[in-house]
């Protein structure tokens, strides 16, 4: 049982008393949702009908050219909501459903969790209360007012550093009080057990469409895939069908203003090993164990923890990481906008950044795919004041 | 013997816990008022020890810890704290704490350092019981008593499972929450310390929200050997923090006066 919360020595639960029941609830229902088969229909016509999957693995000939190898993004910028975020919440959700819970509530960083929130619950008919640090309400404007044109409401969080740290935070003690009746949309691979399995569950369809349609187009799988990496869910959902694969796997970090700074969001790349949030997992933090503060010109990679199980694939040498600074992030921008006219995500960008990086060491016939996890309409106005649009 | 069970084996009437964050409003001062709430009356201590991201409390307790932190109170000044009360009282201390501040310090490192420092038993915020062997084992070395908390919404198979692994006493939720002040206690309060009373002869101290005589009343009349009182006591600290001795002054009358309404029943 012990054994099981945890990925490697990563991992665990590690929560107050109140949410014990719950966990365990939780671990129960998600487990009998997962081989039940009128449970499992229902998502995937959700996810098929209303969210539109499968989303494409696009091969980009302009970049491939530039970059001297096969270039494929798989696009879940087209995902329903603009993020791969939808594919969990939308788990979830039918599964606090299945439990009876009768309120949705979640945190969000870029904002792309808290509407691929509200969305579920508009469709599934739950209400939605969202936290949000007050620094990424400033920055993340276009996704407060689509969360609350979606119905949902969006609680601002002044704690700390006011960014999604503290959003977590601010969830779980609402969700210590209103565990009865609510259900905690946690939206990464990160938290107690069962969140980091159940969130990756319902994130694998990202690594499973991409295998069949690399095979289907190429006839052999990628060498290399590269996601951007906040919590990991974009990075789990697409590494966990290629883990027993001869792929090489990257995980991109948010290198902030450089890891010698201290301002960075790289908890694999430069983290030790601590428990926030409910699990073991790298994090960001002082000798003593007070988490650090992060930066990131992503909102969705400014958080000083990772997954338990992208710390575990670290340690174990399974995945490579890697850091890009908010300028290289925001040049990926510029590049695959004008180069492919697809704006991505910020937080995206920080794999291209790191695919235009390793390019140099692929051959013509080396095929690299890049998760693309979300579109970037949310950060045009953040990228133009950084001088990311060109005037 | 631990302090914590001499208490308990040497009274029949409830006792009274005082909780405050070490290092709030800074290190100097808050020993200080840990000594105050002892000569007027704190039976056992209870020290929060200040900690970035504190999810199990309310924004009382969340200011106080930020008061602390940013006074530069680290666990190695808490620890100083705590030996600096027990300089002048074998008053029973509990030093309450978010695990990841016991582990980044080494689990076992950790509480021999709070064995020097005379705490006498330790609850950590998130260690369900299930998590719980490696600092239980450390506690054990050092003498100290792992304190653990119960919910309302702890079920009785987790109960036993807790009740079997508890020591010193166990620290009853008395609401779903954080920490914070509260009107009254509540009925499932009252229900949780009948349901946990008739299965343990542990000590059933009952935290959260208790801030009026009358609060501390009912959970002993209900069977509770203790209340553990915190943002009442942090928010006097919190008002004064412009005049020191009217500090002192007010915590020592707010004592008096709970320590009233637990010595009126007997446990
Ligand atoms: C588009 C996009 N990509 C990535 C992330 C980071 O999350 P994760 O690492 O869980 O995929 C976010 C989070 O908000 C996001 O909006």
């Amino acid at each position: 049982m012990q054994k099981s919360t945890r990925f490697g020595p990563f991992g665990g639960r590690y929560v107050p008393e109140t949410l014990m029941e719950a966990l365990l609830d939780l671990e129960k229902a998600f487990g009998r949702a997962d081989i039940d088969v009128a449970f499992q229909r229902t998502l995937s016509t959700i996810l098929t009908e209303y969210a539109g999957r499968p989303t494409p693995l696009t091969c980009c000939a302009n970049t491939s050219r530039d970059l001297g190898c096969r270039v494929y993004l798989k696009r879940e910028d087209l995902l329903h909501g603009g993020a791969h975020k939808l594919n969990n919440t939308l788990g979830q959700a039918l599964l606090a459903r299945y439990m009876g819970k009768s309120r949705l509530i979640a945190e969000t960083g870029a904002g792309q969790h808290g509407v691929a929130t509200a969305i579920a619950g508009a469709v599934l008919g739950l209400p939605v209360d969202v936290y949000m640090g007050a620094t990424d309400i400033a920055r993340q404007g276009l996704n407060v007012d689509r969360m609350k044109l979606l119905g949902a409401r969006v609680i601002p969080v002044h704690s700390g550093s006011r960014t999604l740290k503290d959003a977590v935070n601010e969830a779980l003690r609402d969700w210590v009080a209103s565990v009865g009746d609510t259900h905690y949309v946690l939206g990464s691979v990160v938290g107690p057990h069962p969140y980091p399995l159940m969130v990756r569950t319902f994130q694998s369809v990202i690594g499973e469409e991409t295998r069949e349609q690399c095979l289907q187009k190429e006839g052999r799988l990628p060498d290399v895939i590269l996601a951007c990496v906040g919590g990991g869910s974009n990075a789990m959902g697409m590494f966990h069908r290629f883990i027993d694969d001869p792929v090489r796997l990257i995980g991109v970090e948010a290198g902030g203003e450089g890891l010698d700074t201290g301002r960075h969001g790289a908890s694999l790349c430069a983290g030790t090993e601590g428990v926030l949030h409910g699990a073991l997992s790298y994090l960001l933090q002082d000798a003593a164990g007070q988490i650090a503060d992060t930066h990131s010109i992503a909102a969705g990679l400014d958080y000083p923890g990772v997954g338990p199980e992208l710390s575990h694939l670290k340690q174990s040498g399974r995945i490579e990481v890697a850091a890009v600074t908010d300028r290289e992030a925001l040049d990926a921008f510029g590049y695959l906008s004008r180069n492919e006219g697809i704006i991505p995500a910020l937080e995206s960008s920080h794999a291209i950044a790191h695919a235009l990086r390793i390019a140099d060491h692929l051959g013509p016939d080396d095929i690299m795919v890049i998760n693309l996890s979300g579109r970037g309409d949310k950060d045009v106005g953040e990228a133009a004041q950084r001088g990311g649009v060109p005037g | 013997m631990n302090r914590i069970d001499r208490w308990f084996g040497e009274h029949t009437t409830p006792a009274f816990i005082g909780f405050a964050v070490a290092g709030d409003p800074d290190p100097e001062t808050s020993v200080r008022v840990a000594n105050t709430l002892v000569s007027a009356g704190v039976d056992i201590l209870e020290l929060g020890m200040p900690f970035s991201d504190p999810v199990a409390d309310g924004p009382t307790i969340q200011r106080a810890g930020q008061r602390a932190l940013a006074a530069g109170t680290t666990p190695d000044e808490v620890f100083a704290v705590a030996r600096a009360i027990r300089v002048s009282c074998e008053v029973p201390i509990v030093l309450l704490t978010y695990f990841n501040l016991v582990w980044n310090r080494g689990i076992e490192v950790f509480y021999r350092d709070a064995r020097d420092a005379g705490i006498d038993g330790i609850p950590i915020v998130h260690m369900p019981v299930e998590e719980s062997d490696g600092v239980r084992e450390a506690a054990s070395a050092a003498g100290i008593a792992p304190i653990f908390l119960v919910a309302p919404t702890t079920s009785v198979v987790r109960q036993e499972a807790i009740i079997a692994r508890a020591s010193g006493f166990l620290y009853l939720v008395s609401v779903l929450g954080v920490t914070g002040v509260r009107d009254r206690v509540a009925e499932e309060t009252v229900s949780l310390i009948r349901r946990v009373r008739c299965r343990t002869g542990l000590p059933l101290a009952v935290g959260f929200g208790i801030s009026k005589p009358g609060h501390a009343a009912a959970c002993c009349g209900a069977g509770a050997d203790a209340v553990i009182v915190g943002s009442a006591i942090v928010e006097i600290i919190e008002r004064h923090l412009d005049d020191e001795d009217a500090m002192m002054d007010a915590l020592s009358a707010y004592i008096f006066s709970m320590r009233a309404a637990t010595g009126a029943k007997p446990g």
